[in-house]
């Protein structure tokens, strides 16, 4: 399988099941219209009258070499995966989301978790459960070393005592039991301080801050509890901790809705404001609120997508990364971790306040998906095992398209809560995703052809803050 | 060649053979959160 595009005045083709990316001139990416598996090594003869606008000897030229791709297993590369799909079995857990927070200090009208207390009462997390969730990972990962720990919410922050109590404890346990905690945070920033941007930048591998871009854009749609700007509030604490955060991994994030599908003003504001590593998601929400972005917005979002894939080709100064854009075509995951994704309730799983757990964030609070409980040590096993065998060969119509090895067949929750099914890809999603991934492979090979290298976490402006 | 230049490896299929090791980062421990990126994480195999 192949999938061909334009994007950036590039022919590109990605050669689905071996990787390989190739841009071919204009006569050998015609000509895939008319090749496919199994290829000869003589040229069909029909081929030149199929490609009039070329010479018999650039058809014969480019048929050779398309030939040898084929031969060197980069082009019509077969789909023999689905082998390593039927032996998949569960893995111990590796990865958590650790809610200490179903409170929020802002309103922001699209959040998943509904003002940040998932349809339950405001409440925080205990030192204890997170204690509990420390041994609980300590406990079901097998051999996995490295454990991961994501602080979220809510807002993480309002349970700080929370948040450093569990990573003592982790830290003054884990050499005994051979493992290493990688912590990450997600936060909207109001009640950092210096003491806290220290420890974050201290401990958290990666934090996430919260913004939506421009001040109006921000300020419109995450609002104080008292429906106040919060722009003002957060912005310069948040300039302060990616200034002395050094090299670690850090991203500004925004969501963006039908509000701003201009949102490569945000991300180029975000810039301006200093911050290198940017991501901007897609709101995730019920398709009747005002805000949604829904199939007929498509066509919109896309145009913005290829306007920002020509920002970022284009710029020669105070460049930036865009999360959705950045891909490795030479050392990015396996194929094995592509099949699967994100390990949503097989080796990631997320435990809200209670210690009640779930496969993921965005399953917490759906009832039909409890897993069990830190406090009485249930955990689902079935649910586990349904979801270890969750793959790009068991969604629906995944097998047969071009992007699976790349997005893994998409969020399972998002599946769930908007399809119905965990098996049945969520359209929308799916169809941004695809775009997304042609503009990062159009930028990759880009980069590639110019021999540029994308930003690195510490390149931040000494002007800022 | 003259036609087309390739600018990657084609190393998907020999990365199932040695893969699965399962020490790179769940995906939605990174920037994600609410949609299912996986193809920009690192391998870390070899660390």
């Amino acid at each position: 399988m192949i999938h061909k595009f334009k994007q950036l005045g590039y022919n590109i083709v990605l050669d689905v099941n071996s990787g390989a990316v190739h841009l071919p001139d204009d006569c050998a990416y015609d000509m895939l219209d008319f090749v496919d598996a199994p290829m000869t090594e003589e040229m069909p003869a029909d081929l030149p009258a199929k490609l009039p606008k070329y010479s018999e000897n650039e058809v014969r030229e480019s048929y050779a070499e398309l030939y040898q791709l084929y031969k060197d297993g980069a082009l019509f590369a077969e789909d023999d995966y689905e082998k390593y799909s039927n032996t998949m079995v569960k893995s111990p857990v590796k990865s958590m989301c650790l809610n200490v927070s179903h409170d929020c200090n802002l309103r922001c009208e699209y959040c998943f978790a509904q003002q940040g207390d998932f349809g339950g009462e405001r409440c925080i997390m205990t030192p204890e459960t997170g204690k509990k969730a420390i041994d609980f990972l300590i406990e079901r990962s097998a051999n996995r070393e490295q454990l991961e720990l994501d602080f979220f919410g809510g807002e993480p922050l309002m349970a700080w005592d929370t948040v450093v109590q569990t990573v003592e404890y982790a830290r003054s346990i884990e050499k005994q039991h051979g493992k290493h905690f990688r912590f990450t945070i997600t936060t909207n920033g109001i009640l950092l301080d210096d003491a806290k941007i220290d420890y974050i930048n201290r401990e958290m591998s990666n934090c996430v801050l919260s913004l939506d871009g421009r001040r109006e854009v921000t300020d419109r749609i995450r609002k104080t509890i008292n429906g106040k700007s919060c722009f003002d509030i957060i912005v310069p604490k948040f300039q302060k901790l990616v200034q002395n955060r050094g090299t670690k991994d850090y991203y500004v994030r925004a969501t963006f809705t039908k509000y701003n599908l201009d949102f490569t003003d945000d991300i180029l504001a975000m810039r301006d404001l200093g911050f290198v590593q940017l991501s901007a998601e897609p709101v995730v929400t019920d398709p009747t609120m005002p805000y949604a972005i829904n199939e007929e917005d498509l066509p919109r979002v896309f145009s913005e997508y290829d306007k920002l894939c020509d920002v970022m080709a284009n710029r020669t100064e105070d460049k930036f990364n865009f999360f959705h854009f950045m891909v490795d075509l030479n050392a990015g995951p396996c194929a094995i971790k592509r099949l699967r994704g994100c390990g949503c309730g097989n080796d990631y799983v997320a435990v809200e306040p209670h210690g009640d757990i779930y496969p993921c964030h965005q399953f917490v609070g759906i009832e039909q998906w409890k897993m069990g409980n830190l406090y009485d040590g249930t955990f689902n096993d079935d649910i586990k095992t349904y979801f270890s065998k969750v793959h790009v060969y068991s969604k629906e119509g995944c097998r047969s398209c071009w992007a699976k090895f790349f997005c893994s067949g998409g969020c399972n929750a998002n599946s769930f809560i908007y399809e119905g099914d965990v098996k049945k890809p969520y359209k929308i999603a799916c169809e941004m995703q695809k775009k997304r991934l042609e503009c990062a492979i159009a930028l990759a090979a880009d980069r590639a052809v110019k021999g540029h290298e994308a930003p690195s976490m510490s390149e931040a402006p000494a002007s800022m803050g | 060649m003259k036609h087309i230049t390739t600018i990657n490896k084609a190393n998907l299929k020999a990365s199932a053979v040695k893969g699965g090791c399962g020490k790179c980062q769940s995906s939605c421990q990174s920037a994600c959160k609410t949609s299912c990126t996986v193809a920009n994480q690192k391998c870390e195999s070899e660390k």
